[in-house]
């Protein structure tokens, strides 16, 4: 499984995709959605995990835009929001069906990975 | 009917809630990075269990990683407090430099989210003003946002200021050059009712694309002359 990190916050998706890497997952990950599209121009995914507020394209406009580049592509959303609401608003939008509230655990993310995958 | 006084607490209060919930944001992300570190550290001590060798140097990445959280979650929760503190009193003695770099401080994430960078330039002058810190925060703010949504190319916001004895001056540079641009579309009513209070006044340069914010340096002295 090959899987796109995309969240501002450098130092959790370097540490998550180290993590995932030890669990023979290979992560790549980027911190704006400009670097996201382009990583995903050059390589091919299995999945994406999109934290909602990133610099410049927010999250949900990414997932649109990286779903017409790879409509094979799963995504889960990951959020430091308490608002469960904004998010609810979006993903009916959008139509993604997974999100996590951080801080997220490995075994969680893992599982709705496993998840999506197998569906 | 919505009054000036309803505009000003709504105002208030879409401010405190706007920030609070930034710094919410951030201390989620600053646990979410520990988490994670933490976490790394266990899977290098069950790695380590199953005779794996770990290098001393991730481990001290890991460790230079949670300080440095630590740190900015201590800048975060400084922020916050200084800002709860800004309603203490109605009027009070301010650092002007302090409550910039406050303003500047708690506007941060909101310019990284636009990609824009912040710089507070202050002079060696440290002028001292008497006025209302809480809405002098907020009316900062908003002037931000809006140089933020005016940025030129280069997405960098500039804010220093200037003082003489009545009054200071701060300086919002960076803003696109819009010599035609349509007047009275900056101030809006929100931040009228905040020059109100403070007995401050706005001028733009569109061409030079600045806006200055004066300010009296005895907010007390100034309501006297206004009655």
């Amino acid at each position: 499984m090959r899987v796109l990190l995309v969240d501002d916050e450098q130092e959790l998706v370097e540490t998550l995709a180290e993590r995932l890497g030890i669990r023979g997952i290979e992560a790549r990950w980027a911190t704006d959605g400009d670097a996201a599209l382009a990583l995903i121009d050059r390589e091919d995914f299995d999945l994406a995990v999109l934290d909602v507020k990133i610099p410049g394209i927010n999250g949900i406009n990414l997932h649109k835009m990286m779903k017409e580049k790879c409509p094979q592509m799963k995504f889960i959303f990951m959020t430091g929001h308490g608002s469960q609401d904004d998010f609810a608003a979006g993903s009916a939008e959008t139509g993604v069906d997974y999100y996590l509230l951080k801080p997220v655990t490995i075994d969680e993310l893992l599982h709705k990975m496993n998840e999506l995958m197998h569906q | 009917m919505v009054d000036r006084t309803d505009v000003g607490n709504a105002s208030e209060l879409q401010y405190f809630g706007k920030m609070t919930a930034s710094i919410s944001h951030e201390i989620k992300n600053v646990m979410a990075i520990i988490n994670e570190s933490a976490g790394l550290l266990e899977d290098y001590s069950l790695m380590a269990e199953k005779g794996m060798a770990i290098d001393p140097e991730r481990l001290k990445v890991v460790s230079d990683r949670v300080t440095m959280q630590i740190r900015r979650a201590d800048r975060i929760t400084k922020n916050l407090n200084n800002l709860a503190h800004s309603v203490d009193e109605f009027h009070k003695s301010i650092d002007l430099k302090e409550t910039l770099a406050l303003a500047v401080g708690l506007s941060g994430r909101f310019a990284d989210m636009r990609s824009i960078r912040l710089e507070f330039q202050p002079p060696s002058d440290v002028p001292t003003v008497i006025t209302s810190s809480f809405h002098l925060l907020n009316l900062i703010w908003r002037v931000l946002d809006f140089a933020m949504g005016m940025s030129g190319t280069e997405k960098m916001i500039g804010l220093t200021y200037d003082s003489d004895a009545e009054s200071v001056k701060i300086r919002f540079t960076g803003l696109a050059a819009a010599p035609n641009a349509p007047e009275a579309i900056f101030p809006t009513a929100g931040e009228a009712v905040l020059l109100r209070i403070l007995g401050a006044t706005i001028q733009q340069d569109a061409k030079g694309g600045v806006i200055t914010l004066v300010l009296p340096k005895d907010v007390r002295q100034q309501v006297k002359t206004d009655c």
